[in-house]
């Protein structure tokens, strides 16, 4: 029996003294000792629970055997072939609600420290290893693909489309790629080094990333479909508008939203003011409002531009907080003080203009409301002021209007949101797919990234449609067919779905490691394998083996249609396959 | 796509003030009157709004008017025909809601006076009677005469130390003309805040409908950081996606002239260090 200890291994952070001034990373990562350690103690469970807890389901036991037996190039292949993002996830994630939460060692023992290792395994690969990733550009297909945004939600799309051969292009609004990973999210907490090579990763597979163009104003949505020939199209354009209080006071001079601080701060590097142009006030004491992950990532801010006291003003409990556990410890190891259940009602000026402080009254909560929470009442002549020469407003946003407002037929709900179907992400209009928090209004990186990759399945068997579409008007067999997802998936607009109907349905059987003659075949055989095969737990891996061939692992039982494109490079699949595979009629 | 914004342009309009038609299709291809673009020139630079002062889908250029005010002016027009932008995004803002018929009355200070020309030929364009009012500290100062006159029906020119036009302020002129039976139906105004605050006590005192354009610090512009945020009839809205044009009766000039100041002592620094006076 190996001995398991109760506890995660800990994880190596610098001395909060010290980090209070620094921009550099907070938290070091497991060292190969630590990370070895702490894979072993995973129970390996017949059921991986665990992986319920990912919204894109990430093989978490394989890749924690992986490390635990010290192959971290498997590890982070594993990890690969669900999440793109790795190295951001395992920094961003919040782990204690999902992954980690489903750990059966939880609650008698620490769970497995998930987040961590697949931190450790993105890292380790990224210094020392290839990744076993599949650089290899092969843009074949004609259908172009436009992706608005490039945060998570977008870059997931791309990712997964431009692996399929579609030609994809990212259009960022700034003058940076992606999104709330590069405005939001401080650098002490994730490097701008790793959204820089995940980005240089997705330019490799062939995307094309434009910057400076602002989707519904540089060009509309109606112009991307009509005069650019963009056949799809995803939106991940965030929930980008700040919410302010609407109290007296606040276009008062140090008092800034979140996402201005923010942006300020991590996009413009107002820290490093006057090396870079942009400026940020420096505070002497800084009061942030509200408890979630953005506000734990202002005050810090705030601390390391000079505040000698940064307060959290949040008028629920501690309880209530949403950000995420280890931010939360960090910022009070960093000595942030929070001032629970107090509300701010004004905001206090000196004479020049700008805030002096904040007047808060106390509250109690009260009966749950609709979010489920207790309501916070405010308790009568229970008056206070915080002193404050910064206040930044980290209540939320609500989602960018520019998409919205500029296209038609496209429908939005009651808070402006895109409405989208939370499987496909498809929306009221033809051929526009949406997700992220433009579809959710505020929520995580994780939850972008499982919208994105739903979005990409939906929209390659969009655009296949739409091929059969053309081919089935073209051979007017089958007119009147409307195709729906349980129709033939072809890339053969010359052969009808009234033919392919006729077909007898074929099966087969694939396992280990099997060669297809190119990059395109493999991504056939996947994507036939993805959408018959039974059972399939995870996705199969495309590894690009040489000039020649590319191979395809994994295992499955799949049936499905007779296809003739798919035959074509399938029997040579199976001739030149070095792993076990094959199909019957 | 290609986002390059390339320079073929240049002119001095000024001392420190200079005009630059830059080729930026993709920008050209939808703007559209009271519209602005973002800008940046360098790897550690800030982004700046600067108002278009025309536009044109054919040859796909625009033109900006950029007056040296601080550091990232002073880099703008620094440049020279042939160079790049390093960032050049747009066309940003709502259009200006224009009328389709009438008499309208645009007002420009300063640099300001280069925002008008679209709005005055896209006025004409529609039949509305276009009579404009330009006014500089002195006569050196005075831009775009040539330019703004033959999209209008009238010109006039003020100086505030007299030396060519009108002698004193332009809201001076604008009662005047007013006084005379003008008849004017809207009224349009760009220039310092001063200037536009005058011109909105004038215009309220005589029940002419006014729009000004705010120029506050920005950021992304793009609705997401709300650093532009400006009090509009007790409201607070951001003036890079619900502006930059707003009634000018309803602005609470206090509160946008006053966020002016927010960076003073950071500006004194990044001009020392460029070697700029103030």
């Amino acid at each position: 029996m190996p001995i398991v200890y109760p506890h995660k291994t800990e994880m190596p952070v610098r001395d909060p003294q010290a980090r209070r001034r620094s921009w550099d990373e907070v938290a070091e990562g497991y060292t190969v000792e630590r990370a070895i350690a702490e894979a072993r103690r995973c129970l390996n469970c017949q059921d991986p629970v665990c992986e319920l807890g990912c919204p894109v389901n990430v093989p978490i036991r394989e890749f924690v055997r992986c490390v635990a037996i010290g192959d971290f190039d498997g590890a982070a292949s594993a990890i690969r072939r669900r999440n793109l993002l790795p190295a951001i996830c395992g920094r961003v994630c919040p782990v204690e609600h999902q992954c980690e939460a489903r750990c059966v060692l939880f609650p008698h023992q620490d769970p497995v420290g998930i987040g961590r290792l697949e931190r450790f395994a993105a890292d380790w690969v990224r210094e020392h290893g290839n990744g076993g990733e599949s650089a290899a550009q092969q843009v074949w297909r004609e259908q172009k693909v436009a992706i608005v945004g490039s945060g998570p939600a977008g870059l997931t799309v791309a990712s997964d489309l431009a692996q399929l051969g579609y030609p994809v292009s990212i259009f960022e609004a700034l003058h940076a790629f992606g999104g709330v990973l590069r405005y939001g999210i401080p650098q002490y907490r994730l490097p701008k080094e790793i959204v820089d090579e995940d980005v240089e990763h997705l330019k490799a597979l062939g995307v094309e990333f434009v910057r400076d163009v602002i989707i519904g104003k540089t060009v509309t949505i109606d112009q991307l479909f009509d005069e650019l020939g963009y056949s799809a199209i995803f939106v991940g354009t965030g929930a980008g508008s700040p919410i302010f209080m609407n109290i007296p006071g606040e276009n008062l001079k140090g008092i800034y939203s979140a996402n201005e601080f923010l942006t300020r701060v991590n996009l413009m590097k107002a820290y490093a003011f006057p090396e870079y142009d942009t400026p940020v006030y420096r505070p002497r004491r800084a009061a942030v409002i509200g408890a979630g992950d953005t506000a734990m990532d202002g005050v810090r801010c705030a601390i390391r531009l000079g505040a000698e006291e940064g307060h959290i003003v949040y008028r629920r409990s501690e309880n209530e907080k949403g950000a995420r556990a280890e931010d939360f410890e960090r910022a009070r190891d960093e000595g942030v003080i929070f001032d629970w259940l107090t509300l701010p009602q004004r905001y206090l000026g000196d004479e020049n203009g700008w805030v002096r402080g904040l007047e808060c009254i106390r509250t109690e909560l009260g009966e749950p409301d609709e979010s489920g929470r207790r309501r916070p009442v405010p308790v009568p002549g229970s008056e206070f002021v915080i002193e404050a020469d910064l206040v930044v407003i980290a209540l939320g946003t609500n989602p960018n209007p520019l998409v919205p407002h500029s296209t038609r037929g496209l429908d939005v709900d009651a808070h402006g949101c895109i409405i989208a179907d939370p499987e496909t992400g498809a929306t009221s209009r033809k051929g526009l797919f949406a997700g992220g928090d433009i579809v959710t209004g505020a929520a995580t990186v994780i939850l972008a990234l499982g919208a994105g990759r739903k979005a990409a399945t939906a929209i390659h068997e969009y655009l296949q449609e739409q091929l059969t579409d053309k081919g089935a008007s073209r051979n007017g067999a089958a007119q009147a067919h409307v195709p729906t997802s349980d129709d033939v998936v072809t890339s053969r607009p010359d052969i009808s779905v009234a033919e392919h109907e006729a077909e007898e349905r074929h099966r087969g059987y694939m396992e280990g490691t099997v060669w297809a003659r190119d990059y395109a075949t493999a991504n056939e055989l996947r994507g036939f394998v993805e959408n018959f095969g039974r059972g399939m737990e995870s996705a199969l891996e495309i590894v690009t083996g040489g000039t020649e061939h590319t191979s395809v692992e994994g295992s499955s039982d799949f049936e499905g249609p007779y296809w003739e494109g798919f035959l074509e490079g399938a029997e040579e699949v199976l001739i030149e396959g070095t792993g076990r595979g094959w199909l019957n009629s | 796509m290609d986002t390059t914004a390339r320079i073929i342009e240049k002119q001095d309009l000024t001392g420190i003030t200079k005009l630059f038609v830059v080729h930026a299709p993709l920008v050209a291809r939808n703007a559209a009157p009271g519209q602005f673009i973002i800008l940046r020139v360098t790897e550690t630079g800030e982004r700046i709004p600067i108002s278009l002062t025309d536009f044109d889908r054919d040859t796909g250029t625009v033109t900006i008017v950029v007056q040296q005010v601080g550091r990232t002016s002073a880099l703008v027009n620094a440049l020279d025909l042939g160079d790049d932008f390093l960032d050049f995004v747009g066309p940003l803002g709502d259009p200006v809601p224009l009328p389709e018929d009438g008499h309208a009355v645009l007002i420009g200070g300063g640099f300001g006076t280069g925002a008008l020309f679209p709005l005055a030929r896209e006025l004409r364009k529609r039949g509305v009677r276009v009579s404009s009012i330009i006014g500089a500290r002195t006569r050196s100062l005075l831009i775009l005469t040539e330019m703004l006159s033959r999209q209008s029906d009238e010109l006039h020119v003020c100086t505030d130390d007299g030396s060519v036009g009108y002698h004193g302020f332009v809201t001076g002129r604008l009662e005047e003309l007013m006084d005379a039976g003008a008849g004017f139906t809207h009224c349009f105004a760009v220039g310092p805040m001063p200037m536009m605050r005058a011109v909105a006590t004038t215009t309220q005192k005589r029940g002419l409908p006014a729009m000004v354009s705010l120029d506050p610090l920005m950021v992304d512009g793009t609705g997401m950081c709300g650093g532009c945020r400006v009090s509009v009839g007790g409201k607070s809205l951001f003036a890079c996606v619900d502006g930059p044009f707003f009634d000018a009766h309803q602005v609470d000039f206090d509160v946008a002239d006053d966020r002016l100041r927010i960076y003073r002592e950071q500006e004194k620094v990044a001009c020392e260090l460029t070697g700029l006076e103030r």
